[in-house]
């Protein structure tokens, strides 16, 4: 993957042309919009195929999606867990890691909390106190799963593609193993949980809104991260080693340091997902934590460039998607995986597009002036 | 194990094991034997997943629309062959990861298969047939772990021709210079995009045919579910078995003992900590890719040109 930068990398602007950052910004905007343009024409050819009305298609998303108060809501709260997750893959791809556990993470974090919250919420701790609690522990154990990846991946030299997947499939497998098991909450017949937190202990909507706390800590931590990334020490080691870890190394950058904290700010995001999905949205740990959110979270990522504070609209933009997903179903008459298709495709298209960057002559500032 | 369990209930669970080693392990064999082809070609295809259920997926409704299992398998190889053809075509673009590009091949291949699925997840379409094995031995849990699936033999024949035609084929030494050093190839005047795209092309193949025995055979329906991973651990198998086509054979029942261990454990009456031994067939790979990250012996035999081991 291209390193992408959004500052300007030069100071010297060409006179009467944009600076050399604007035009990489620009560049970085237009190609990943293009993408999504040709998707949704791909797309709508693929519907024309099937004998369905692409028109209606795209409207009812809008309609589903942001058209009225109540469904821009709905897109927000699915926005959430998508901004942390789509964070959690843009963290360790700048520092040059392909780690595609957050689904995992998320599933973990939420088992974690739910399991912590037992105890607490049995013995009546006030939930200002078993919240933080809750969180915590969801932010540890996401944060020590992908750690764990970014671990073997610098100290014993494992793809950490592959096995931060491996991890989500065993995350998952240990979350069903104690659902069913351990943790099982004995009044969950048909759908094995584990022990409610009771609506005493749920976190509530932001006010004047129905949406979760989970989408200002999301905000919150793109903000945070985004400066972090481009306007610290530790971001600008994270992305020195990601252009180049050799190059890192040689400097005396504590490159192994760097990539486990990395991966452990990644997971944390991921595992923090988990707890809102808990303490939010579902009130207890089950198999509905494992609804995709870690994977559409890198397409997320990778539409934004990698860039935190771009993750933002772009998980919004998805949260509206998924949100549209069942209006389309009964209109249309279409199976729910209709979104896995469009996404999917805009997955596809969006990597081929990688292809054009530093080749379209407009965004290129020194050939321009070159040949004029 | 504890002291209740008898030793006849041993016997029938390594019996169960045996057999599910062999069932469990077809579609890994495939998927592995197709990232193999590709891998000595110097690329590499996570997207093999996709094929694997769009595979699935396309062998349980050509079986039920022709009322012939072979065509469905015919019909998942060409499912697998596209969409590994996509792949083939758009990594060899400049500046495009090939990673990346499987990661969108899984999610893309998924959402296809899970999309056109939908009206085949009820109907019984028809099953391939096992060949009977055991029979001679009289003994009805042999028997039962005895029936091979042709599939199984296509395989293990694949694999013996893979490993010969490497060594001893005009192509297949192609194959592996590619993959060894694209300068060389080209220097010799070998299109390394066509060489690469062919092999990704036919890997996805196979892939789609690991996909139908999922679906045609064993478990031997359509559903959403079917696939846990078997397209991204046949990666992983590929780098354990050290880009040899008869180690991918080993691997694949290795890999298939331990995802038959869950199975096989119940079907003796051990039930508790059912989600923990599914759960074996991933902390197996992990194990391996560990141990194998950082071995000389695998660094030794990896094609030079392939990004993962970089």
């Amino acid at each position: 993957m291209a390193d992408m930068t959004v500052q300007p990398l030069s100071v010297a602007a060409v006179k009467r042309r944009p600076s050399v950052g604007t035009l990489k910004l620009a560049e970085s905007i237009f190609i990943p919009l293009a993408a999504l343009i040709v998707s949704a024409a791909l797309f709508s050819i693929f519907l024309l195929c099937l004998g369905k009305s692409p028109l209606m298609f795209f409207q009812l998303i809008w309609v589903g999606g942001f058209g009225s108060s109540f469904s821009f809501q709905n897109s927000l709260q699915r926005a959430a867990p998508l901004i942390l997750t789509g964070l959690a893959f843009a963290i360790p791809a700048r520092i040059g890691l392909t780690m595609i556990g957050g689904e995992g993470a998320l599933v973990l974090g939420g088992l974690a909390a739910a399991a912590i919250a037992i105890p607490l919420v049995s013995a009546g701790v006030a939930p200002f106190l078993t919240l933080p609690v809750m969180a915590l522990a969801a932010i540890l154990a996401g944060g020590v799963w992908i750690g764990f990846a970014g671990w073997l991946r610098y100290y014993r030299g494992v793809n950490e593609t592959i096995s931060s997947l491996l991890l989500s499939y065993i995350a998952i497998a240990t979350m069903n193993f104690f659902v069913e098991g351990a943790l099982r909450d004995p009044a969950s017949a048909n759908k094995p949980s584990t022990m409610p937190i009771g609506d005493a202990y749920r976190i509530g909507a932001i006010p004047g809104t129905q949406v979760h706390w989970g989408l200002a800590a999301g905000l919150l931590l793109a903000v945070i991260l985004h400066v972090a990334m481009t306007r610290t020490t530790f971001g600008f080691a994270a992305r020195v080693t990601g252009g180049n870890a050799r190059a890192a190394l040689a400097q005396g950058l504590p490159v192994g340091k760097l990539i486990v904290i990395c991966c452990m700010l990644a997971g944390g995001c991921a595992g923090l997902a988990g707890f809102y999905e808990v303490a939010a949205v579902h009130g207890q740990a089950n198999a509905s934590l494992v609804a995709g959110y870690g994977f559409t979270g890198i397409l997320v990522a990778f539409l934004a460039r990698q860039v935190p504070l771009a993750v933002v609209p772009v998980a919004v933009l998805f949260g509206a998607l998924a949100a549209a997903g069942g209006v389309i179903q009964r209109r249309m008459g279409m199976p729910d995986a209709t979104v896995l298709v469009l996404q999917g495709l805009i997955f596809v298209v969006l990597l081929t597009s990688e292809t054009f960057y530093g080749r379209i002559p407009f965004f290129q500032p020194k050939s321009a002036e070159d040949r004029t | 194990m504890n002291a209740t369990i008898s030793d006849g209930a041993m016997v029938t669970a390594l019996i169960a094991m045996l057999g599910g080693a062999i069932r469990v392990s077809t579609p890994f064999m495939f998927v592995a034997l197709g990232e193999c082809l590709t891998e000595k070609s110097g690329r590499i295809n996570l997207g093999l997943e996709g094929s694997l259920v769009l595979g699935a997926m396309v062998a349980y409704a050509a079986s039920y629309l022709t009322g012939s299992p072979w065509t469905g398998v015919l019909f998942a190889g060409c499912a697998g062959l596209v969409l590994g053809a996509l792949h083939g075509f758009i990594c060899k673009l400049p500046k495009v990861n090939d990673i990346a590009v499987g990661i969108a091949f899984m999610s893309f291949g998924t959402g296809l298969a899970f999309f056109f699925g939908k009206p085949y997840i009820q109907p019984q379409a028809p099953r391939l047939e096992a060949i009977h094995l055991g029979d001679w031995t009289g003994d009805p849990r042999l028997a039962q772990a005895l029936e091979v699936n042709p599939l199984f033999f296509v395989g293990v024949g694949l694999a013996l021709f893979m490993a010969w035609a490497f060594r001893n084929t005009r192509f297949g030494l192609i194959i592996r210079m590619t993959g060894d050093s694209a300068a060389a190839a080209k220097a010799m005047g070998v299109s390394v995009d066509l060489v690469r795209f062919i092999a990704t092309a036919v890997g996805g193949f196979l892939a789609g045919i690991g996909g139908a025995f999922l679906s045609l055979y064993y478990p031997g329906s359509w559903n959403q579910g079917l696939s846990s991973g078997q397209g991204l651990m046949a990666v992983a198998l590929v780098i354990f078995a050290r880009w040899g086509p008869l180690r991918c054979i080993l691997a694949a029942l290795l890999f298939g003992a331990a995802g038959a261990l869950g199975p096989s454990l119940q079907s003796v009456g051990i039930s508790q900590g059912y989600y923990f031994f599914n759960a074996a067939p991933y902390i197996l790979t992990l194990f391996i890719m560990v141990a194998s990250a950082r071995s000389k012996a695998a660094a030794r035999e990896a094609p030079g040109e392939l990004s993962i081991t970089k």
